[in-house]
């Protein structure tokens, strides 16, 4: 395993990987607080098509799959107020993408191995350039994130209080999903434009159900993340054929099951109000339209 | 030109087409009113994953689809009635199949000679390789589930619409959101077969939640849903056929066809209601009614 690190390869793998698991706890935390699951998978499919279409036209690709991302994130932040007229909006969009990227594709003499890379993730294809890149990046949506940081909290916790109080809601809600469309589009180097999503949500919905203070389970979904990337890039370089991110989606799942299954979140009980609303309870009723069958 | 239209490869796929159009755009009817388009998304992923299992293992595609799909959907079903954008739970599902997807192209490209091109045609539809059996068995799958749809259509469209009071009245909810997942699974496995698992999720949203915009009574809304599912993939397939242009690939013009659908329609809707049209598009206050009075 040790000797696995003397390959300069396997660090940038790693420190690319650290970088962008500490970022994706952050992020993902107000992901799945903010029920945005459904725009955090359809946000690097979007990219991925302006990866292919970067590919095509000779610019690298993650400039392309960035300027997509970005494009989609502010068009979700804006368009959905309510989740189910968003969640069409976002299931169009992406496959109004994803054929575009497929397009691409078909038009890109080369084909697949390049494409292939960024659909599956790799670590083998990570310079110190990129880690450099990736950190710059990095610190910079850390940074948005935590100048926006409060606001954010206020209008996830309680939207409606916010909106009284004179908070852009949707400004903020498009600001933030910016940022998460930059931390997607550095994660998918790692990751591949299909399992981004992994990383986003995987640790971030654990947190959830352990602890229900924000700045708790920020950190503990940045550590699982951390976590999760380590061992998947550990297993992966041993195992020389398993992808990094097919380790990466089973581990988060077998950590998520059973703390699916046993683990209460935790209500305290001054601070009711506190929990963001269908985040983590698993008896919270089905608010909204009464179109759920629950 | 017209060559191409005479051979069997056109029929065959305009079969499959058609087939596969049928079963989404009626199914899809109930996914955009039940808001579980990333349900929808889901199974789409986990089809990939059991396809991808069944070009390992020798299988027909569409057996590993379905074992697939119909266990994945037992799984949402039971595990969470009301899945929706929001919901985690799908979430994770989704990226332990796609995780497995990943997983299963990498091995499968490590004993076939072209690497990337196996995944990409699971990932982006190969209706153009569609035996004659698959499409009887597609055949016999689309008017099993079509049959029970339409066994179940009239308590489950009550139960979408008002779940509370059709609790009330003693009506299985959970059991009929179990059973619409199922059939839910065969549906999404037809598009997947067709248009690839990526891409799916454009036949089963968009032709339903365009005809949901102009259409206001549940059976205009479901025949005008249907007819915009076959036009677009017959669309799709005339343009990629036929035409002066350098053939664009299926999966991008029976995609972008169909979000064009949905942009019109929204554009249409929304014009309809600015003139005072009411409720445009929404026909769940009639259907409530309806339901009701029953």
């Amino acid at each position: 395993m040790l000797d696995l690190l003397r390959y300069p390869f396997m660090r940038n793998a790693l420190i690319t990987g650290s970088i962008v698991a500490v970022l994706a706890g952050a992020i993902g935390y107000f992901i799945v607080a903010r029920s945005l699951t459904f725009a955090a998978h359809a946000i690097p499919n979007i990219g991925f098509a302006g990866a292919a279409g970067a590919v095509l036209t000779g610019i690298l690709p993650v400039y392309g799959f960035f300027a997509f991302a970005l494009a989609a994130a502010v068009g979700i932040g804006l368009v959905g107020k309510r989740a189910r007229e968003r969640d069409i909006v976002v299931a169009v969009l992406m496959t109004f993408a994803l054929g575009l990227g497929f397009l691409f594709l078909s038009l890109y003499a080369g084909y697949a191995q390049r494409v292939y890379g960024i659909l599956f993730g790799s670590i083998l294809g990570i310079s110190v350039g990129n880690v450099v890149v990736t950190g710059v990046a990095a610190a910079v949506a850390m940074g948005l994130l935590l100048a926006i940081y409060r606001p954010l909290l206020f209008c996830t916790v309680d939207p409606q209080a916010a909106a009284a109080r004179g908070l852009p809601v949707a400004t903020i809600s498009a600001l933030f999903l910016s940022v998460a469309a930059l931390a997607i589009s550095l994660s998918a180097q790692v990751m591949g434009a299909l399992l981004v999503f992994t990383l986003m949500v995987g640790p971030a919905a654990t947190a959830n159900r352990l602890t229900r203070r924000p700045g708790r389970a920020i950190l503990t979904a940045a550590l699982l993340g951390l976590a999760y990337v380590w061992l998947g890039i550990g297993a992966a370089a041993i195992s020389g054929r398993l992808p990094v991110s097919f380790m990466v989606s089973a581990i988060a799942f077998a950590v998520y099951l059973p703390v699916r299954i046993w683990a209460r979140p935790r209500r305290r009980p001054g601070s009711a109000s506190m929990s963001p609303r269908g985040a983590g309870a698993p008896d919270a009723p089905a608010e909204e339209e009464g179109c759920s069958a629950s | 030109m017209l060559g191409l239209i005479a051979s069997d490869i056109f029929w065959n796929a305009a079969a499959a087409g058609t087939v596969a159009a049928l079963a989404a755009s009626l199914v899809g009817y109930f996914v955009v009113l039940r808001a579980h388009a990333f349900a929808g998304e889901a199974l789409t992923d986990i089809c990939f994953a059991g396809s991808a299992g069944s070009a390992l293992a020798g299988f027909n595609p569409l057996i590993g689809m379905l074992a697939f799909s119909l266990s994945a959907a037992l799984g949402l079903g039971a595990l969470s009635s009301r899945a929706r954008g929001r919901d985690v739970e799908t979430g994770m599902a989704l990226s332990m199949a796609t995780g497995l997807g990943v997983l299963f192209v990498s091995l499968y490209a490590h004993h076939s000679a072209s690497h990337a091109t196996a995944g990409m045609n699971l990932l982006f539809g190969s209706i153009l390789s569609v035996r004659p059996a698959e499409i009887r068995l597609m055949l016999v799958c689309a008017f099993l589930a079509l049959a029970a749809l339409g066994a179940i259509s009239r308590p489950l469209l009550f139960a979408t619409l008002d779940p509370v009071s059709a609790r009330a009245r003693g009506l299985p909810v959970t059991l009929l959101s179990i059973s619409f997942m199922l059939i839910l699974a065969v549906a999404v496995a037809m598009c997947v077969l067709t248009i690839g698992a990526l891409l799916a999720l454009s036949l089963l949203v968009a032709p339903p939640a365009a005809a949901l915009r102009v259409a206001r009574r549940p059976a205009s809304a479901m025949a005008l849903s249907a007819v915009l599912g076959l036009i677009v993939v017959w669309g799709g397939l005339l343009a990629s056929f036929i035409g002066p242009w350098r053939h664009p690939p299926i999966g991008f013009s029976v995609s972008t066809s169909a979000s064009m659908a949905y942009f019109i329609a929204y554009a249409l809707g929304k014009r309809r209601r600015k003139r005072g049209g009411g409720e445009g598009r929404h026909p769940s206050r009639e259907t409530e009614s309806e339901g009701k009075a029953e």
